[in-house]
């Protein structure tokens, strides 16, 4: 039994000594389960917190269970990068009101990777903000729709008002080396030195 | 028979912490490694007796423990260090560098990065 469950592919190596975690984010439907499932090793998993609308963590119901709730989910992956590091994946919509969660997940993060869909820039901001406000550096990549139209991305540089040293790809959120090129793309750029917003 | 429901309705988080809604120490983070200390299941609540049980295969993130039992991850913390406190658990060496270090962080972000191009 022990032999069958040590060779389990569910768990970390053993070699392993460390973890470290980069967040995907973005809004809804841009791609992020997609690129997380695209990458991982293991079948990606869902967890979900209860939190009030206002955005307090629902950890205290007791007698209180019609107040209305609303779950946040958070799916991740994980790739074994050598013997000893392993990588997790958090795929985020990244909502201001829900600080706390956005804080236990931001904690400790390397960095982050946005998806933005080309077609609906806007909706990326509030992300944007919010990882600045946390310190987060981040990378930007357009998930590309096959049926949506090319912008030039000098175009989105603009309209999403990045930073000049903010990397900017478009990738495919299903094609492992187009997500694994738009990571790479990021960890270079938090060996820039320099990278942390004042 | 009807269908077993979703036991995450079932279970309402403050019961199955005891009440309480934070964790006695902040030891655990997402990606902290966990793994069963060889001592077995004793008398456990069975919620932790579950942990306990998945634990034993091998090492797992906070969160991965969290996702293959349906549990928030913020009620997982709090049986986790439970069960570290009874000495059931224990945590897998996993400081990440301290990013004021300059240096090791570099050397992470490095391994990261040369990880990710042998993908390639
Ligand atoms: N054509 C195309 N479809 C995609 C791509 N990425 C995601 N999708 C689809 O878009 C929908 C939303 O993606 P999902 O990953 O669930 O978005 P999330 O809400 O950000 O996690 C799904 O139906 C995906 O199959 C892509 O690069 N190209």
């Amino acid at each position: 039994m022990d032999s069958v469950l040590a060779s389990d592919r569910r768990y970390v190596r053993d070699t392993v000594r460390t973890a470290v975690k980069l967040l995907v984010v973005g809004h809804f439907a841009v791609g992020k389960t997609t690129f997380v499932g695209t990458l991982s090793e293991i079948r990606p998993l869902r967890t979900e917190e209860r939190m009030t609308q206002a955005g307090a963590l629902v950890d205290d119901l007791a007698g209180t269970p019609d107040k209305t709730t609303t779950t946040v989910a958070m799916d991740f992956g994980r790739l074994t990068l050598s013997d000893e590091l392993v990588l997790y994946l958090f795929g985020t919509p990244g909502q201001s009101r829900f600080k706390r969660l956005w804080e236990d997940l931001a904690r400790g993060a390397l960095g982050a990777l946005v998806l933005v869909d080309p077609n609906r820039l806007e909706h990326s901001f509030e992300v944007m903000d919010l990882l600045e406000t946390h310190g987060l550096t981040y990378a930007v990549a357009v998930n590309q729709f096959d049926s949506a139209p090319v912008y030039p991305l000098q175009e989105v540089r603009e309209a999403l008002d990045l930073l000049p040293s903010t990397p900017l790809v478009t990738c495919d959120a299903r094609d492992p080396i187009s997500a694994t090129r738009a990571l790479i793309a990021l960890v270079d750029h938090l060996l820039t030195p320099g990278q942390e917003y004042a | 028979m009807t269908p077993p429901r979703n036991r995450k309705a079932l279970v309402r988080p403050h019961v199955v912490t005891a009440g309480r809604a934070r964790p006695s120490r902040n030891i655990f983070d997402l990606v902290t490694l966990v793994i069963a200390t060889s001592g077995g299941v004793g008398p456990l609540t069975p919620e932790k007796r579950r942990i306990v049980t998945l634990c034993q295969g091998g090492a797992l993130s906070v969160a991965e423990v969290a996702g293959h039992l349906d549990l928030p991850p913020s009620v997982a913390k709090v049986l986790l260090s439970d069960l570290v406190d009874s000495g059931h658990i224990t945590t897998r060496a996993n400081a990440p560098a301290d990013p004021a270090d300059r240096s090791a962080h570099e050397r992470l972000l490095r391994e990261v990065l040369d990880g990710l191009r042998a993908r390639l």
